[in-house]
């Protein structure tokens, strides 16, 4: 690990809509991308349902989000962990969730994708690598 | 505060970002770059067009870094460079090419 880089997770646990926490997450995580750190995002509890697929907020008059989701290859952010768990006990299953793609530079630019389903007990310890976790 | 183009009114901010993305046309654009004191060529163009389909397509105005390797990648390094991307936006290529784009201003910018 490089001087001066520290390891980033940024602990998502509430549903997209509702609260602010999501999409304040969200802008954190776009604006922090500045500063070059080793930056992963979990999500887990409801967390989960901010990534899944053909989100619809007409009905609740707030811009939907959830596209933005995907830009984030864009700004080096490439590491999505989802608590397998979490989705479970939601009844929901990786195919629930929208394909999100990053270009790797090391590898000739070839798409991989950024979600990255793990364990509750590969979850404690991505918790347990990091320099800094900031929870929302 | 707002812009008037062909005889209708447009209402911005105080920093000149149209509040609604919707009233955003060609003929506005040109507005705001006179006010702006840029002349609009292809250049500035192609780099509002680039802006406008990625807000489309996620929902943001990209970070300026974002948006000149996205647009070195695009249209070449001679267009995608920090350089000439100041010589097209000299108040920054991001700030200045989302407000004549019609977009907010940029994520993370102040």
């Amino acid at each position: 690990m490089e001087d001066g880089i520290k390891k980033f997770l940024y602990v998502n646990r509430k549903a997209p809509y509702g609260t602010i926490y999501a999409l304040e997450a969200l802008e954190v995580v776009l604006i922090g991308a500045a500063f070059d750190q080793d930056v992963s995002l979990a999500f887990l509890d409801d967390g989960v349902f901010q990534l899944t697929k053909g989100q619809n907020t007409d009905g609740i008059g707030v811009k939907n989000f959830s596209p933005t989701f995907r830009a984030l290859g864009d700004y080096d952010v490439n590491k999505l962990y989802v608590e397998r768990e979490s989705l479970e006990e939601r009844g929901l299953t990786e195919d629930d969730l929208q394909e999100i793609m990053y270009e790797d530079e090391d590898d000739d630019w070839a798409e991989k994708p950024s979600i990255r389903i793990i364990s509750r007990a590969e979850m404690a310890d991505l918790m347990h690598d990091q320099d800094v976790i900031l929870s929302f | 505060m707002s812009y008037e183009v062909n005889g209708q009114t447009v209402e911005h901010d105080e920093e000149g970002y149209i509040t609604n993305l919707n009233d955003w046309s060609k003929e506005l654009a040109e507005v705001i770059a006179k006010q702006e004191e840029i002349e609009m060529t292809d250049e500035h163009w192609a780099v509002v067009n680039f802006l406008r389909d990625y807000y489309e397509e996620y929902q943001i105005a990209p970070a300026v870094r974002v948006l000149i390797k996205a647009i070195k990648k695009q249209m070449g390094p001679e267009i995608g460079n920090n350089k000439y991307m100041y010589e097209l936006f000299p108040y920054g290529p991001a700030k200045q090419a989302c407000k004549i784009a019609g977009l907010p201003k940029p994520t993370g910018c102040v």
